[in-house]
């Protein structure tokens, strides 16, 4: 059997048991069988890391032909090579941790098999979207993903506001889906195909104009802003917290919005072709990267701070696509997979320790209570802060970097959200941990606890992780060439610009970046652990706008949602009923008319009868005579 | 023959069965069991794409022979007609309903002989047989008193086919051997001008039956009163037959006037995607949410058609297959959820998830496969209807394709308010047995969507036939 359709037969198995059979399995063993599923996956695809590494074309199935449209063949084929097997990694990886995690956190949950089967289902459709050697599977895991995220974000149905924010996801994505419905119609329509293999080559030997390139790119794009919540379709993502906190870690921070990225990167030839495209990734990058890090300064629930900061960092990466560095991105994304997973278990760590309080206002002073959570926390915030030698400081550098050598504005903007990233991080920390504890009667201080070791366990790997993930691709000025650079090295088909700047302006971006972590720290312990924050305290001002969102839902509401919901209603009122279907009801009075008129002319009466015969025959006659 | 002999006789015994919904389903079936044992493609050759007869008999002297003849096209129409009959049989779990299950087996001989009418005079007559029955339906077992919407629908679609009569009758007179027969009729090479007249009366019975925006107004009062077994017979199938009609009958026969009507009815039918989506997503009775939705699906399936290439035609109709069997199954649940609890209103409803496992599953399955989510059976014909509006203008297709937006709004806004949510007050669960065919549908929703390439190969070679047919005898380039 054909090692792709083990690694995707997995965590099926593990869906259809789970969903079949959940009801009426012991509670213990639906989670255990759920982090099986997804763990045999990534031994499976660990084992052939050295086959990719020794022939870079990879391992290739091709399952059958799922559609054959006059030229246009569309098969169900697979392609482990090693961009796939990278992601692959990272999914089943951080996914069995995080499944790991699911046991203990969903124990007192009604429905755990319920929640393993969709985080099964979820582990498969990300594998069809990076394993699938085509746009059509890209756009069966794309989909389906966003059906999972539907459905874990709803996961507590009973919940009519968590209802709302799944379908508000699923539809913002398929906002995004079109583009890339689009894009792939332009794919096919032009290069006759829609096989990575086929249409990527053919775009590098020149075959298609620039504006067509731009114009595929720029939908796909579209697709990509969808699943990763860019700018202007990221406040899904916020909102997304509705779900379980394992969801969040997996699907709303380490995976599914990186989806994102994976495309623009297995497309690079295609964004390499068109500078126009680059600049509107670029574009939207930076704005995202941004807004996000100023709306994460004034949230108060704990997992809302991580949501906004995970859109920045999505940000981070799409500036670094932006300017052609794509290792550099997927560098980012991975170390980000690390460092965000762990800052969200931790943070459902807390959530579990302090009985279901997300509001950071109503928290402080944990750190004695949860050492575990503590310093496992510490150690992602420095992380996602750029603290020196951390994950987080390398990958993040060197984005700034390439940055840097593209545009000293787009750098200084960039530099700025750093600065950013780490106040708001540590104002999360600081309100947590440290200071007093701020929580009400209704939980005592003396009941938060810590976590069991299979919440703590994943905490301490993801941790490690977060601290060594820097040595996934190193900078020049210590190694040669990066390792994730060298992997990816034959993947992609265009060259790819290597940026060595030289000691000095080295020395200086890697100076700019302590600077901005310090920066960071200084001011947030300043401001919320010397100065303290309270509850009860109105917001007002900037901060107010800041703590609402910028006010963007309701901005949408009233432009697009409201209106839509307006014209929906006078179609139906007016249109529809009225109109279209009183015109019909018109009739009768018309036809009513015209038979009373013509009644009168069956009067019963001889005479008229005879007259009506002469004028009928005397007619008849003169046309005949006349025409005949 | 056996296909129009076989349920009329069933719709007489099932007289006696005083309501057994087994005995009724047995006898439901017998079609789909003669369908696939003496028609499926092992006995017939559907490669060949060519409308075999397989019965042609003179019946009014010479001038109207009784011939039918089958294709691929018939065959899976057959196929839709015949699986989804049992089903909707099945569903008719009430005993005050005593004629409801003759009256649709009656539909299904009508039905059958619409998708076989090789002449188009039988055409006309099946295409009347199969409405009697559904007249009845609707005005007796209606939830309300119905008079007026059911007469209104009978007019109205009556009318427009009268149209269709008219024309039928002109070509003939232009007939050389004076006969109704398909090839006779389509022999004729019409002037442009004359080709428009006699488009129009074709038009007209299929605009209205598929139905058309704007001739859709009869539909949503229709589906929204009439019993949940008279919206699905309807919506299931009957509205096939004016897209079957456009494909089968207009085209050949007054292919001439299609550079004509081309763009009047791609333009209609895509405002009809996104107006029906638009009204859709506001409706609050979930029958007549579902009405609006169809009308926006038949809308994509309608502009797929008239765009004349081979990924048109094959997504069209492999998404009338789909259509069909989603639709049903969405009356079907609302039909149980209204028979079980308060009623079909958001208001009435919610939480209902919580009792009811099996059915919210299955539920869901539909939901998603109507919004052709990907590896359900919604996706490959959406996807290639789509593509074909593509190819034919890219402006059309950033409207037609709002419909992956519209749809997925208002279909899982039906799944939130009914399903989820925290229940009113404690609620019974659905009976079991009565989802026994959502089970089926939802095994239709997935196989379909994972293996749809083997279903368009039943067809697809009497797609290329007609295309080629209508490109070498009328002129027309696809």
């Amino acid at each position: 059997m054909n090692p792709i359709a083990l690694i995707l037969a997995f965590p099926l198995l593990g869906f259809l048991i789970n969903g079949l059979l959940g009801p009426k399995l012991p509670k213990s063993i639906v989670g255990w069988l759920g982090s099986i599923a997804v763990f045999a996956s990534f031994i499976l695809a660990v084992s052939k890391w050295s086959l990719i590494l020794a022939d870079a074309k990879g391992i290739n199935w091709n399952a059958y032909t799922f559609l054959q449209i006059e030229q246009l063949t569309l098969n169900v084929s697979f392609t482990l090579d090693r961009l796939s097997l990278w992601m692959t990694l990272i999914i089943t990886g951080i996914g069995s941790l995080i499944h790991l995690y699911s046991i203990s956190y969903m124990d007192h949950d009604e429905q755990p098999a319920k929640f393993f089967a969709y985080l099964n289902l979820f582990i498969f459709s990300m594998l069809l979207l990076v394993l699938g050697s085509n746009f059509l599977m890209l756009f069966f895991g794309w989909e389906g993903v966003g059906l999972c995220s539907y459905l874990l974000i709803g996961f507590w149905y009973t919940n009519k506001d968590f209802g709302h924010a799944a379908r508000k996801a699923f539809v913002m994505n398929r906002i995004g889906d079109l583009g890339l419905l689009l894009g792939m119609y332009l794919i096919a329509s032009n290069y006759g195909s829609l096989e990575y293999a086929e249409v990527l080559p053919s775009m590098a030997q020149g075959n298609g104009s620039v504006s067509l390139l731009t114009g595929i790119a720029v939908l796909l794009f579209i697709g990509a802003i969808g699943k990763s919540a860019q700018v202007p379709l990221f406040t899904w993502l916020p909102d997304a917290m509705a779900g379980p906190t394992p969801v969040s870690a997996l699907i709303h921070a380490a995976t599914m919005v990186t989806a994102g990225i994976y495309l623009v990167v297995r497309t690079q030839a295609l964004f390499f072709l068109s500078p126009a495209a680059r600049t509107v990734v670029l574009v939207i990058g930076v704005l995202t990267a941004l807004i996000a890090a100023v709306i994460a300064l004034r949230q108060n629930d704990i997992k809302k701070v991580l949501a906004y900061s995970t859109v920045s960092q999505l940000g981070f990466m799409f500036v670094a696509l932006g300017v052609g560095a794509y290792t550099t991105a997927l560098f980012h994304v991975t170390t980000h997979a690390f460092f965000k997973a762990l800052l969200f278990l931790g943070a459902g760590s807390v959530i579990h320790g302090v009985h279901d309080e997300q509001d950071m206002r109503y928290m402080g002073g944990l750190k004695s209570k949860m050492p575990v959570t503590y310093w496992t926390l510490l150690i992602g915030t420095l992380a996602i802060s750029g603290f020196p030698m951390l994950s987080g400081f390398f990958s993040k550098d060197e984005i700034l970097a390439n940055v840097f050598h593209h545009s000293a504005l787009v750098y200084g903007i960039m530099a700025f959200a750093a600065l950013l990233t780490s106040v708001y991080m540590f104002r999360l920390f600081f309100l947590t941990f440290h200071g007093e504890y701020r929580g009400t009667e209704k939980l005592e201080f003396d009941k938060v606890h810590e976590s069991n070791w299979k919440m703590t366990t994943p905490l301490l790997v993801l941790a490690l992780l977060s601290v060594l993930g820097g040595l996934l691709n190193l900078p020049h000025y210590i190694s040669h060439e990066g390792f994730l650079s060298a992997w990816l090295k034959p993947t992609y088909i265009m060259f790819e610009e290597v940026i060595h700047a030289d000691m000095t302006t080295e020395i200086l971006l890697i100076s700019m970046a302590v600077l901005i972590f310090l920066v960071g720290f200084v001011y947030s312990r300043q401001r919320y652990l010397v100065k303290g924050v309270s509850p009860e305290v109105e917001t007002k001002g900037v901060a107010k706008w800041l703590q609402n969102k910028l006010y963007i839902d309701e901005f949408y509401n009233l432009v697009v949602v409201k209106p839509l919901e307006v014209l929906g209603d006078i179609l139906f009122a007016l249109f529809d009923t009225l109109l279209l279907y009183g015109l019909t009801f018109a009739v009768h009075p018309v036809l009513r008319w015209v038979g009373g008129r013509n009644r009168k002319i069956q009067n019963g009466n001889i005479e008229f009868y005879l007259l009506y015969m002469v004028v009928a025959i005397a007619i008849l006659l003169g046309v005949n005579l006349l025409f005949v | 023959m056996e296909l129009i002999i076989i349920p009329v006789v069933a719709a007489l015994l099932s007289i006696f069965t005083k309501g057994n919904r087994w005995l009724n389903t047995i006898l439901a079936t017998a079609g789909l069991g003669v369908l696939l044992l003496k028609f499926g493609p092992s006995n017939m050759d559907y490669q060949s794409g060519q409308w075999v007869s397989i019965v042609d008999v003179p019946w009014l002297s010479d001038v109207v022979h009784f011939h039918l003849g089958l294709d691929g096209i018939s065959y899976l129409l057959l196929l839709l007609t015949n699986i989804l009959l049992p089903l909707i049989v099945f569903s008719v779990n009430d005993h005050r309903k005593p004629s409801l299950v003759p009256l649709a087996l009656v539909m299904q001989a009508g039905l059958n002989g619409v998708f076989m009418a090789k002449d188009g005079l039988m055409f006309y007559l099946f295409w009347e047989l199969a409405m009697i029955p559904i007249y009845f339906i609707t005005l007796i077992y209606a939830e309300r008193d119905n008079f007026v919407t059911t007469v209104r629908f009978f007019i109205y679609t009556f009318i427009g086919s009268l149209g269709m009569l008219a024309s039928l009758i002109y070509l003939y007179t232009k007939t050389p051997d004076a006969s109704f027969a398909f090839e006779s009729l389509m022999s004729i090479n019409l002037g442009y001008t004359e080709s428009i007249w006699v488009g129009a009366g074709f038009l007209l019975a299929f605009a209205v039956k598929i139905p058309l925006f704007p001739f859709h107004t009869w539909q949503p009062n229709t589906y929204t009163y009439a019993p949940a077994q008279g919206s699905m017979l309807l919506s299931g199938i009957m509205l096939k037959m004016g897209l079957y009609g456009l494909i089968r009958w207009y085209m050949p026969l007054a292919g001439e006037s299609i550079p004509f009507y081309q763009p009047i009815i791609i333009t209609l039918a895509v405002i009809g995607i996104v107006y029906g989506a638009l009204i859709a997503m506001r409706q609050e009775d979930m029958k007549r949410l579902v009405a609006y939705s169809s009308l926006s699906h038949v809308g994509l399936i309608a502009a797929g058609i008239m765009t004349m290439t081979e990924t048109g035609m094959n997504g069209a109709l492999l998404q009338m297959f789909v259509h069909g069997v989603n639709v049903v199954g969405l009356f079907m649940a609302i039909d149980l959820i209204q028979q079980t609890y308060r009623g079909r209103h958001f208001a009435e409803l919610g939480g209902l998830a919580k009792v009811n496992r099996w059915f919210t599953i299955l539920f869901f399955l539909i939901i998603i496969g109507t919004a052709a989510a990907p590896l359900t059976n919604g996706f490959p014909g959406e996807f290639m209807l789509l593509k074909s509006i593509f190819d034919y203008d890219t402006t059309y297709v950033v409207f037609a394709g709002l419909t992956i937006i519209l749809c997925a709004v208002y279909m899982l806004r039906m799944f939130q308010f009914s399903m989820l949510g925290e229940p009113q007050e404690e609620n019974k669960p659905i009976a079991l047995v009565n989802t026994l065919p959502l089970v089926v549908i939802a095994i239709m929703v997935i196989v379909i969507g994972i293996f749809p390439q083997w279903f368009i190969e039943i067809f697809e070679p009497a797609v290329k036939n007609i295309l080629t047919t209508i490109s070498n005898t009328k002129g027309v380039m696809s």
